[in-house]
């Protein structure tokens, strides 16, 4: 059997080192080509209708004027008379024109009358009395869901909840069907239990989750020695990619569609268009070069996309482009839930966690949206946890970089920084005491943890809370704990040798800008032992073999796995060739330095190019696959831990927070380039320092539109907001042996908590909620002032 | 995109009688950094735009003993280089290379700063400079209104006056020229904006067929001069309140004083409250701190913007402060 295992820290040539990304100078140089760059020959453009209020019902649409005006060439009614609409610029109409311009006239010139209906979109504390039970769903219900765009996994798991109304007919289901609905919906609303006296349910708002509880919370809150209070809150806030969402989409012939989309998911992008197209998702080809950010954003065509391909059609075949404007691209895709919560932690007098409660509230939009995992890291003993969703009209949420985590980490580590500072107790202590109840990552939280604050300085910074001011400039400094799964996806490639030694690689991943391709050839570079530059790679085409979506960190794992079993087969097969030559066997040979040699002996070897000659007049060709079973190890795992501290300097005359210095000490297991590695967390780092101090969707309660759908409102952190960034990854024994983990969310988890402790160790009051902004840092001065 | 007709005069008599006598149908272009994203954002939509960056008249900056002259074209960034006003105006160069981005300096104008709309995010949302919902309900006030007016807001405008540089060139005592079918006149620079009270005005006292043709202010003062801005962002951020003040001073105590805040009305805001506060009383934090409280004894926060009467009175406090110590950095 080959021998797949990663090599040892003696054996690695690349894996690990300290490598510039191999996409550098076409990025820079302005080369790289990202989907919004991408212009067809006889290329239309197409440009959507939104509907300007946040709830409203489709009366009617007269696009007899568009349609007539030169340059438009074709127009497709996205929402037909009596659709109900759920946010403010969802679509309605979509044009295609020869230019930009025509096709905004052609928007203005549809008539769209709407019923307006009563919106929502606050997500404040729900009123007393408002909240409803979560109950039996209506078939009205489910229409909303599939409206909404609610992932089909959580539309199954509320229909086995709860059960149904009334049994759905088939015509029912057939349409449900038609709006998205995938055969396990079908299934749940077939084999649902049905609740007939439930139908008269007035609907609310505010859907309140059955209570969780772990142990007996009230007996351990009412025994807890010191208790500590508290309300902290994280708000909605968008995506922000910078290359807007959006696609280009052509169809070659009738039946074949080619598009270029913006996405996190090339493999899987056929498979979402090949239904509502009524194609085979064979004859669908996507392409994508570079991706200019999507944080979760990007994973599905998108209704645009699909009425892209719709229009492009009518158009016969012609490309046609519709990438979101900025506004759109902030009001309609894609928003991180919302996360409030009222805790009280107990614990005993020497620190020891005993209780958790908490009333926790948030929106993910129209579909509600669930509760965070809290307590976050810490399993404290006894806990009670009750969450009320908000159904609003924000529009809809989107996974977001480590979805749930950076809200479940605000919740939790800024309550138990309170309940420290309320022990008196230096922070690093007081987590550092509790570390038991992080099981199984306890050694790893140690060790990092000690880590990060020599690396911050803590000991010299740390200060009681409040106690270390002088004037109205005062500084402080907070930590938080994070954790993440990071398992790598399904992932295929093809690796080819040529009898003239040139290689090439080939698969359908992508690179979201967080060093893919680079890691795929030191992968495929170290096990071959050739230079990185000597192998093709080639990503981000439906040609090639699917590779996992890139989500939930998952893309290092799963794409160095099956890199590594291509690159090892490849090899021993070339070995098997060259063999005889060398008058060796095939297990006595290596490949290093771009020679294939017999092991200890330097006078028996080949040039890389003489043993490919080897391989006789074809190339060959070897598919690496992850998982599999049938060639362990296994080489990537799951589960990191993570700590970061962050320094701030708060002036509290008027509430503006700096922040001075932040440290991120990470492990994901083996390193495969510790340079990209250190990237992903001063990325995550500045995504972080943005989304504590500026960003926030703000919502108008009267026209239900978002006012901040701009980046002049929609803050975001710039050049002057960084402050000193400390990396250090954890690599070595303990780390490396563990297979290669993601990356790409945990170090977005933390900041916002290790900012918000930081700032109320420097003004010794909690701000409640992020962004931690002048009104709000005021706000809290005032209250302690007050109190 | 919505057909215009595109004027390039080359004198101000030309580009006057090209204007119309309402507002509506025409506008002046100058570096266009205002005007551009408007018309995109579809909240005006002129038929016909002069340019007048081809009136050769309108540029240039020239000191003399009667004082500064700023041409309408003068670019943000001329006002921030240039080196009479360097060392003769500090502060006003100083508010200049604070204000927006290197890109945006270099093409804005003087006069289109003067003339630059609110950033009021529900105007510039379409709806409207002073909007209203279906009812007649005050959006604003109803609403997000984080970043509005904390004084001079009883009326139906509760933007705040956008320029940065404003303030300062107040404090400077600057007068604007304009020229008009009636020929020309000049106003105190403070006097040039107004509240509107009905959708139909504009913020500006300015005719839709006057032109402003240039800045003047008085020679080098006789006094101590400063500006403040309070951004939550150092750079390329709008800010959340801004202040200047020019004390003229007799001994070691304060003569007379001109306070001016930005970001708080809508309209640059002059505080006599503050400048009585001042007036014969020595520099120092204790008397600052009282024309500061001074300065907005009259704010009436709206529901969401307390922290801005804070902020007010943190930024007249520290600009006082910084005039006393020497000006501009
Ligand atoms: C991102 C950004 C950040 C900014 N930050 C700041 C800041 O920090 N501080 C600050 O003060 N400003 C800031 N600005 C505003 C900027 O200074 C103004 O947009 C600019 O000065 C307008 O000048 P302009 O020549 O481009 O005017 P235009 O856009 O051409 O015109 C603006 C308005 O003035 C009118 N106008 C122009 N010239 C005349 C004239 N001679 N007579 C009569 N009317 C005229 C136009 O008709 C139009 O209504 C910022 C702008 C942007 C886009
Ligand atoms: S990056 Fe900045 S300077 Fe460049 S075009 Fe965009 S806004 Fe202008």
């Amino acid at each position: 059997m080959p021998d797949y295992a990663w090599p040892d820290q003696e054996h690695r040539t690349l894996i690990g080192k300290r490598i510039t990304r191999v996409d550098s100078p076409v990025k820079v140089s302005g080369q790289a080509k990202y989907t919004y760059d991408v212009h067809r020959p006889g290329m239309l453009y197409g440009k959507v209708l939104r509907c300007p209020y946040a709830h409203a019902k489709v009366v009617s649409i007269d696009t007899s004027a568009a349609e007539r005006m030169p340059g438009v060439k074709a127009v497709e009614i996205v929402q037909k008379p009596n659709a109900n609409i759920h946010w403010a610029g969802d679509d309605v109409v979509a044009v295609a024109a020869v230019d930009e311009p025509t096709a905004e006239d052609a928007i203005r010139a549809i008539q769209v009358e709407y019923q307006k209906l009563p919106h929502l979109v606050s997500d404040a504390e729900p009123p007393q009395g408002a909240t409803q039970e979560e109950g039996p769903l209506s078939m009205n219900d489910i229409d909303d869901l599939l409206d909404n765009q609610v992932p089909n996994r959580q539309i199954v798991e509320k229909i086995q909840q709860y059960g149904v109304t009334e049994k759905p007919t088939e015509d029912k289901l057939k349409s449900f069907k038609s709006s998205g609905a995938n055969d396990a919906v079908l299934n749940a609303l077939r084999e649902a239990t049905v609740h007939p006296e439930a139908a008269s349910r007035p609907k609310s708002n505010y859907e309140k989750a059955a209570a969780q509880t772990v142990g007996d919370p009230d007996k351990a809150m009412a025994e807890a020695e010191v208790v500590s209070e508290g309300l902290y809150g994280v708000p909605v806030i968008t995506h922000c990619c910078l290359e807007s969402h959006g696609t280009i989409s052509e169809w070659p012939d009738a039946d074949h569609l080619l598009t270029h989309i913006s996405t996190q998911n090339v493999s899987g992008i056929p498979g979402q268009m090949a239904e509502p197209l009524a194609i085979p998702a064979s004859n669908i080809h996507v392409h994508q070069d570079h991706v200019g950010g999507g944080f979760g954003s990007k994973f599905s065509p998108d209704r645009w996309g699909i009425f892209t391909a719709q229009i492009s059609k009518k158009a016969q075949g012609k490309p046609v482009r519709i990438m979101l404007e900025r506004d759109a691209e902030l009001e309609v895709a894609g928003a991180r839930p919302s996360a409030y919560a009222r805790v009280k932690v107990g614990a005993k007098r020497d620190g020891t966690l005993v209780a958790w409660q908490s009333e926790s509230w948030g929106t993910g939009g129209p579909g509600g949206g669930g509760m965070p995992p809290i307590p976050y890291v810490f399993t404290i003993p006894h806990q009670r946890k009750e969450h009320t969703a908000i159904r609003n009209n924000i529009g809809p949420a989107r996974a977001w970089r480590a979805p749930n985590h950076p809200q479940a980490a605000v919740l939790t580590m800024c309550a138990l920084d309170d309940l420290a500072a309320k022990l008196n107790m230096d922070p690093v202590e007081f987590f550092g005491k509790n570390l038991d109840i992080t099981k199984p990552r306890q050694d790893i939280y140690r060790e990092e943890l000690g880590i990060a604050a020599n690396l911050m300085g803590w000991n010299e910074k740390w200060h009681p809370r409040a106690q270390n001011r002088s004037g109205n400039i005062t500084r402080g400094v907070g930590l938080s704990l994070h954790t993440w799964g990071g398992r790598g996806h399904n992932s295929d490639c093809d690796l080819t040798l040529h009898p003239d030694g040139s290689v090439d690689l080939k698969l359908g991943s992508q690179d979201l800008g967080t060093g893919t391709r680079t890691c795929i050839l030191i992968v495929a570079a170290d096990t071959l032992g050739v230079p990185m530059d000597a192998i093709q790679l080639e990503i981000g085409d439906t040609t090639y073999p699917p590779s996992g979506g890139s989500g939930g960190s998952t893309t290092i794992g799963g794409v160095s796995s099956s890199t590594r079993r291509a690159a090892v087969d490849a090899r021993d097969l070339l070995f098997a060739k060259v063999a005889p030559t060398l008058d060796a066997q095939p297990d006595q040979l290596e490949c290093v330095n771009g020679r294939v040699g017999v092991k200890g002996d330097s006078h028996r070897s080949l040039s890389w190019k003489e043993a490919c000659a080897k391989l006789g007049a074809m190339p060959i060709t070897v598919r690496g696959t992850n998982p599999d079973r049938t060639k362990p190890p296994d080489l990537t795992n799951s589960g990191v831990g993570g700590v970061q501290m962050a320094e701030v300097e708060v002036d509290t005359d008027t509430g503006i927070v700096k922040v001075e210095k932040m440290v991120a000490v990470q492990d994901c297991g083996l390193v495969i380039d510790l340079k990209t590695a250190e990237s992903q967390c001063y990325g995550a780092l500045i995504m972080g320092i943005s989304y504590s101090l500026f960003e926030e969707k703000v919502m108008d309660p009267t026209t239900g539109r978002m006012l901040n759908a701009n980046l002049e409102f929609y803050r975001l952190a710039g050049f002057n907001d960084i402050p000193e960034l400390v990396v250090h990854m954890m690599t070595g024994k303990g780390y490396d042996e563990r297979g290669v983990i993601g990356l790409g969310e945990p170090p977005v988890v933390s900041p916002g908590a290790a900012i918000s402790n930081a700032v109320a160790n420097a003004i010794g009051v909690r701000v409640p909620f992020l962004p931690l902004t002048p009104d709000r840092v005021l706000a809290a001065l005032g209250q302690k002032a007050g109190a | 995109m919505r057909p215009f007709e595109y004027v390039s005069p080359t004198t101000k008599a030309q580009a006057v009688s090209l204007l119309g006598a309402s507002w509506g149908g025409t506008e002046i272009l100058a570096g266009g950094t205002d005007l551009l994203a408007l018309m995109k954002d579809d909240i005006v939509s002129p038929k016909r735009l002069v340019n007048i960056k081809n009136i050769r008249d309108l540029r240039g900056i020239s000191s003399s003993p009667q004082g500064l002259r700023m041409g309408a074209l003068t670019t943000l960034a001329d006002l921030a280089d240039d080196a009479g006003i360097k060392k003769n105006y500090p502060a006003l160069a100083e508010a200049a290379i604070e204000a927006a981005s290197p890109q945006i300096r270099n093409m804005a104008t003087l006069a289109g700063n003067l003339c630059q709309r609110p950033r009021c995010w529900y105007f510039r949302n379409g709806f409207g400079l002073l909007p209203k919902d279906e009812t007649g309900n005050e959006l604003v006030a109803d609403g997000d209104n984080r970043y509005h007016a904390i004084l001079g807001n009883e009326g139906p405008a509760k933007f705040v006056s956008p320029s940065t540089i404003v303030p300062v060139l107040i404090a400077y005592e600057a007068k604007i020229r304009l020229e008009g079918p009636k020929g020309k006149r000049e106003l105190p620079l403070e006097k040039f904006f107004v509240i509107p009270k009905s959708e139909n005005e504009r913020e500006h006292d300015l005719g839709p067929n006057e032109i402003v043709t240039e800045v003047v202010v008085p020679p080098v003062p006789n006094a101590k001069i400063a500006h403040y801005e309070i951004r939550q962002k150092d750079v390329f951020d709008w800010p959340l309140a801004v202040a200047a003040v020019a004390l003229k001073m007799q001994g070691s105590n304060v003569e007379s004083a001109r306070i001016v805040m930005g970001y708080v009305a809508p309209v640059p805001w002059m505080s006599p409250e503050a400048e009585q506060a001042l007036t014969a009383q020595p520099l120092d934090q204790e008397t600052a701190q009282k024309a500061a409280e001074a300065a907005v004894k009259d704010a009436k926060p709206l529901s969401h913007n307390e922290y801005k009467v804070q902020l007010a009175r943190v930024a007249v406090k520290r600009a006082i402060l910084k005039a006393a110590s020497g000006g501009a950095a």
